[in-house]
């Protein structure tokens, strides 16, 4: 089966509050979502990010605009102000998912 | 009722000033915002206050204030802002001698403080809201409970048009002045978080008008943004029914498109259909975002329920320092150099007798952001930078961390350069909750 990179298909954008961070994951064309909702899962999405997220990972569905929403809690070092990190405030994490393999739709 | 037109002049307290005078004097805007205020931002500015009584407000209000006021006063635009930081007050005089020293007249400065609640939060057992621990009184250096529409309401109904407020929701310093233009109620729960949403997609300025959404290379081009260094910022035409169309002044760089608004609406959002603010639990999970001409989207079926007894309090607290090093490595080798200077700095603090609470090493370039996991993907680079940074108790140890790294310059191993240290103090945020009764808005007007 061919696969692609996340990043043909779908857009994201990552938020912060405290040690929880939220990655965005939206289809360019709406039509795909139901394709981004069967291959994004949170299993995938924890498999991939490996030990950058040690909390839960809780996905939501927004069919309205055709995106999932990620919620990852203590993925932030401890928080945005405490944190050793570089990028802190996770504003890259985004990116990364992105280079996550799926099937082509 | 007429169409309410809002802008956001500032999505962060560094944030650029050019674009906010465009809006202010080209986006026929009845209220331009500026959202200065970050987690982290209003503990500094406590501590500048404990060492000036007369400070503590937002270091860029002068330099903002002297660019845009002219034109807002020109324009008959309102101003809402936190730039008050932890001294609303101060803020609002300092308005007042910069509105004189530019011959500005006919200002009405409203100043919102009360959102400071440290001597409450000091005396009384509190406890972080994530994790169940109790916040350390002896390291408190500001509590700032999150304030809604109603004072800025009130001081705009009664006739302010500058208006410095301290720690306030985000949102609400749109919301706030959208409701008394339309005369929306307080308890009028899918209006209040209609206009949550409008808010939601503001707050954050350039985040909505296609700058933090370029991403060159995409096939197809569709995150390709023109006209990035002159980025507009957004402004919204905010009907009575709590509808509105997002867009920017006409001919500003950027994009606001369907997909713009969508990477915004999802910005640092939890659960779409339960976003807490101190005036909405409001409801992100139906709202249509639909194309209505170039540069403009229309949002609507926002909705929400009746807000919570609580308000959140966010919590500064001295937890330590932080010690950094980093220095550089380029060429053949140059990842095996960089991992061998790591080994000797973690070696040498051993045998200086440097324990910190935590360190970490990061191959920039290679690892730093994203740790082993997905980098693993990515080939060896020309070149990489160790950064080594570290939590300490005291500034000795932390600058201990960061010495250990720039005596590599000459100790070993070959060709590191570039070498910089910084030792900083942490101040740690922590979140509680409170009740609602216990925090008393202040509001006070001055004339100009």
């Amino acid at each position: 089966m061919q696969r692609i990179t996340l990043r043909e298909v779908a857009h994201a954008r990552t938020g912060d509050k405290g040690d929880t961070c939220n990655i965005s994951v939206i289809a360019f064309e709406e039509r795909q979502f139901d394709h981004l909702r069967q291959h994004v899962t949170v299993e995938r999405v924890r498999a991939f990010l490996g030990d950058l997220v040690r909390g839960e990972i809780v996905r939501f569905e927004l069919p309205n605009i055709g995106a999932l929403n990620f919620v990852l809690t203590h993925a932030l070092g401890g928080g945005v102000t405490r944190s050793l990190a570089l990028d802190a405030h996770g504003k890259s994490l985004g990116s990364a998912l992105l280079a996550m393999e799926i099937p082509a739709p | 009722m007429t169409t309410f037109r809002i802008g956001c002049g500032a999505g962060y307290s560094g944030d650029r000033i050019e674009p906010a005078v465009e809006l202010a004097e080209r986006g026929h805007l009845h209220c331009l915002v500026f959202e200065c205020l970050a987690e982290r931002t209003i503990a500094v500015a406590q501590q500048a206050r404990a060492a000036d009584p007369s400070k503590g407000y937002d270091e860029r209000l002068d330099e903002r204030m002297e660019a845009v006021l002219p034109a807002c006063v020109a324009h008959n635009v309102r101003i809402v802002t936190n730039m008050g930081a932890a001294n609303p007050v101060a803020a609002g005089e300092r308005v007042k001698a910069i509105a004189t020293r530019l011959g500005l007249h006919g200002l009405k400065i409203a100043t919102i403080a009360g959102d400071d609640v440290l001597s409450i939060v000091q005396r009384e057992p509190f406890t972080d809201v994530d994790d169940g621990s109790p916040l350390r009184a002896d390291r408190m250096v500001s509590a700032n409970a999150y304030l809604g529409v109603e004072p800025i309401a009130e001081a705009i109904r009664r006739g302010a048009n500058v208006i410095m407020t301290g720690r306030v929701a985000d949102p609400s310093l749109f919301l706030a002045p959208m409701l008394v233009h339309h005369g929306w109620s307080l308890d009028d729960w899918s209006l209040l978080g209609r206009g949550t949403v409008i808010g939601h997609l503001l707050e954050c300025a350039g985040q909505v008008t296609g700058g933090y959404f370029a991403d060159p290379g995409i096939p197809g081009g569709r995150k390709d943004i023109q006209g990035l260094a002159r980025l507009g910022f957004p402004l919204a035409e905010v009907s009575s029914d709590g509808s509105a169309v997002v867009t920017k002044v006409v001919g500003s760089g950027g994009l606001v498109s369907t997909a713009t608004c969508k990477e915004q609406l999802l910005y640092e959002l939890h659960d779409p259909s339960a976003h807490i603010t101190p005036d909405v639990v409001a409801d992100f999970s139906q709202v249509r975002l639909t194309p209505d001409g170039a540069d403009r989207v229309r949002v609507d079926a926002g909705s929400g329920r009746p807000r919570t007894d609580m308000l959140k309090v966010s919590v500064g607290l001295r937890e330590g320092w932080i010690g950094e090093g980093q220095i550089s490595y380029a060429g053949p080798g140059a990842v095996g150099r960089a991992q061998l200077a790591a080994a000797i700095v973690a070696e040498r603090l051993r045998l200086v007798g440097v324990a910190p609470a935590e360190i970490r090493y990061d191959l920039i370039g290679l690892n730093a952001l994203h740790g082993s996991g997905p980098s693993h993907l990515a080939p060896e680079p020309y070149e990489v930078r160790l950064r080594v940074a570290a939590r300490t108790d005291s500034p000795v140890e932390a600058q201990r961390v960061a010495r250990e790294v720039e005596t590599l310059y000459t100790n070993g191993p070959a060709g590191g350069g570039g070498a910089t240290m910084t030792v900083r103090p942490v101040l740690g945020m922590r979140s509680t909750l409170i009740p609602r009764a216990r925090v008393r808005p202040r509001i006070a007007l001055t004339d100009v």
